[in-house]
């Protein structure tokens, strides 16, 4: 038990990632396929802040004339990469989220199938 | 002003994608004589960038002053000047040639169009001189979100196309960042020099591998690697002709340098064979694809369509040569790389000149194209027979080095593979051929074949007996990228004894 809690987080993100691969594949709906990237890149954040996280450790701030020892602070690198991370996030999201409102004037929904079957019927 | 070559090549690209939907704005026009301009400056740049390489040896940019491995360095060498330069100089041709088609599929629209058409070269080209793993992340999705955009504009079916493309796509993006983890927390560091310093240093562990893997996953979706690949047929299909002319002969290319990358200048010589199978992987899934690509090509009515599965099948080559972890492999990879994208770049400018003439694109409707369009069909021609790799035209000698690599290692399949796919590849390139030059178009029928001249009436092609070659500037762009495919065929040994085995 205590060593399924010690790995707790990573046992939430392969549960994420698992979710989100899901979503983006097995689902039918393009909405659904967007929550389901949003969930994996979520989960992709989680591992990499999780990994920053040192026991006791505090904030990565020092003054003037402080040393510190590295071993007393959050590593603060994957905090920085996981803000770009969240803007690349973000921008992809925004232009999913574009595409799809073009789609659904131009179909009348975002079932994959009807899409599909709707480009048949015309063509 | 030659130690800042490295930066000199993305950073205009960049730059200039934000300021050409303004100038577009104001003036439609002068969006694409900006977009012209900055794509020159930077072909130049990378030209300079491989003759400074040539004579003084690689050359490294740190951004902002920081010491690597803190700060983000961008390293120029022979492969990467290389790389960059056919990308340019085939983007440049491609971006001339497809002025007046994106005129007609754009309309009013340039200065967004060029401005993604800049983000796009900026991020392939960003991607080419990195040496930060990170950094290749986000230019990786640069350089996807434009792709994704341009594939959006090709109507009812692009729209389709495109989600499903920025779906996968993005999967990709993601799986690399997962590796990109993996590798941060075993190593320490992003730098590429840095990472393979540390893990030449240590014992190989299962977390690193794991990275790689996934790494390698995530590089294999944005190449198009069978099975990845579900993404490419349809966006190249239905997007705007302008665009898959542009996108075709460069985008995958860069992930495929992407791979080499990580073999090269991120893990040791021999990990990536020796403690995880991930060569030995490329090797069997390259095999299957040249095959399955051809074969599947062979199929196709539509021209961009059968093109497109041409480009699974000739990326699978590249995968091979990779994959056989050599520098012979990798100087075949390369040169690959080099000469597809030219032959691509040839293929998909005709068939867009083709179309912006004629509007064809089923195989059917080519019909009596050799004597309409000469100029144009025999680009074409050209092309294909490049693809096919008859010598002396460049594809050849990519399938002669791969070859001897493959033998190296005693692997006798992959010369079979080799043998295979060119007649595979001369099945469905000389039926299109055979179409331009051997069927007659019906403005000289003599009713002695009824069967292809009905096929050849339904598709309804103009009845002219004149020829209709495309203007100048389609034409001239067009008979360079074909003449390059022969020169560089010809001049193969240059490339290789001077860029190419120093690079490897």
């Amino acid at each position: 038990m205590e060593e399924v809690a010690a790995r707790f987080p990573y046992f939430m993100i392969a549960i994420l990632l698992g979710v989100g691969v899901w979503g983006m594949v097995g689902k039918r709906s393009l909405v659904k396929k967007l929550i389901g990237l949003n969930v994996l890149q979520s989960a992709i954040i989680l591992f990499f802040i999780n990994g920053s996280i040192r026991e006791g450790g505090t904030v990565p701030i020092l003054f003037h004339g402080e040393h510190g020892n590295a071993e007393d602070f959050v590593n603060p690198l994957p905090h920085v990469l996981m803000l770009t991370a969240i803007v690349v996030a973000v921008a992809v999201t925004a232009v999913a989220l574009a595409f799809l409102t073009r789609i659904y004037r131009e179909f009348g929904t975002v079932d994959e199938a009807e899409i599909l079957s709707e480009m048949e019927r015309q063509t | 002003m030659a130690d800042q070559l490295p930066a000199l090549i993305p950073v205009p690209l960049l730059v200039l994608s934000i300021l050409a939907p303004m100038v577009g704005l104001w003036r439609q026009k002068l969006a694409f004589w900006l977009a012209i301009a900055t794509i020159a400056f930077s072909t130049a740049m990378s030209g300079w960038a491989l003759a400074h390489v040539i004579a003084h040896g690689p050359m490294t940019y740190k951004f902002g002053g920081w010491e690597p491995p803190i700060g983000i360095e961008y390293v120029v060498d022979h492969v990467a000047a290389f790389v960059s330069l056919i990308v340019m100089a085939v983007a440049l041709a491609v971006v001339v040639a497809t002025r007046r088609m994106a005129e007609q599929e754009m309309q009013g629209r340039q200065g967004l169009y060029y401005s993604l058409v800049l983000l796009l070269l900026g991020g392939l080209t960003g991607m080419v001189v990195t040496a930060d793993l990170f950094n290749l992340f986000v230019f990786l999705e640069i350089s996807s979100l434009a792709g994704y955009a341009l594939v959006f504009l090709g109507g009812r079916k692009g729209m389709l196309a495109a989600y499903r493309y920025l779906i996968l796509g993005t999967l990709g993006g993601a799986f690399y960042l997962l590796g990109v983890a993996f590798l941060y927390f075993g190593t320490g560091t992003l730098n590429m020099a840095d990472t393979l310093a540390i893990l030449s240093a240590s014992e190989a562990t299962t977390a690193i591998s794991a990275g790689a893997v996934f790494i390698f996953i995530g590089l294999g979706l944005k190449m198009a690697l069978v099975p990845l690949h579900l993404w490419l047929p349809d966006a190249y299909t239905f997007s705007p002709s302008s665009v898959n002319t542009l996108i075709a002969p460069i985008m995958t290319k860069v992930g495929a340098y992407a791979m080499l990358r990580m073999f090269l200048s991120v893990f040791p010589d021999g990990y990536l064979v020796d403690e995880v199978p991930i060569g030995q992987a490329l090797v069997v899934l390259g095999a299957i694809g040249v095959v399955f690509g051809a074969a599947a090509a062979f199929r196709q009515q539509d021209i961009r369509r059968l093109l497109a599965y041409s480009s699974v099948s000739q990326l699978a080559f590249i995968a091979i040569g990779i994959g056989l972890a050599t520098p012979a492999g990798f100087v075949a990879a390369l040169l690959h790389i080099m000469n597809h994208a030219l032959m691509k770049g040839t293929l998909f400018l005709a068939v867009m000149a083709v179309r912006m003439q004629t509007g064809a694109t089923e195989v059917p409707a080519l019909t009596g194209l050799g004597r309409r369009l000469p100029i144009t069909t025999a680009a074409f021609t050209v092309g294909a027979i490049a693809m096919v790799g008859i010598p002396p035209t460049a594809g050849f000698f990519s399938k002669w080095y791969l070859s001897i690599a493959a033998l190296e290692q005693d692997l006798w399949v992959i010369l079979a593979v080799v043998l295979i796919s060119s007649l595979l590849s001369a099945a469905y390139l000389f039926r299109v051929l055979e179409r331009a030059y051997l069927v007659h178009s019906p403005a000289d029928m003599d009713g002695t074949n009824d069967e292809l001249e009905g096929e050849a009436r339904r598709s309804r092609i103009p009845l002219l007996s004149t020829t209709w070659e495309p203007k100048i500037d389609v034409l001239l762009p067009l008979v360079l990228l074909a003449a390059s495919t022969i020169l560089l065929g010809v001049f193969n040994v240059a490339v290789v004894r001077h860029v190419l085995e120093p690079g490897t």
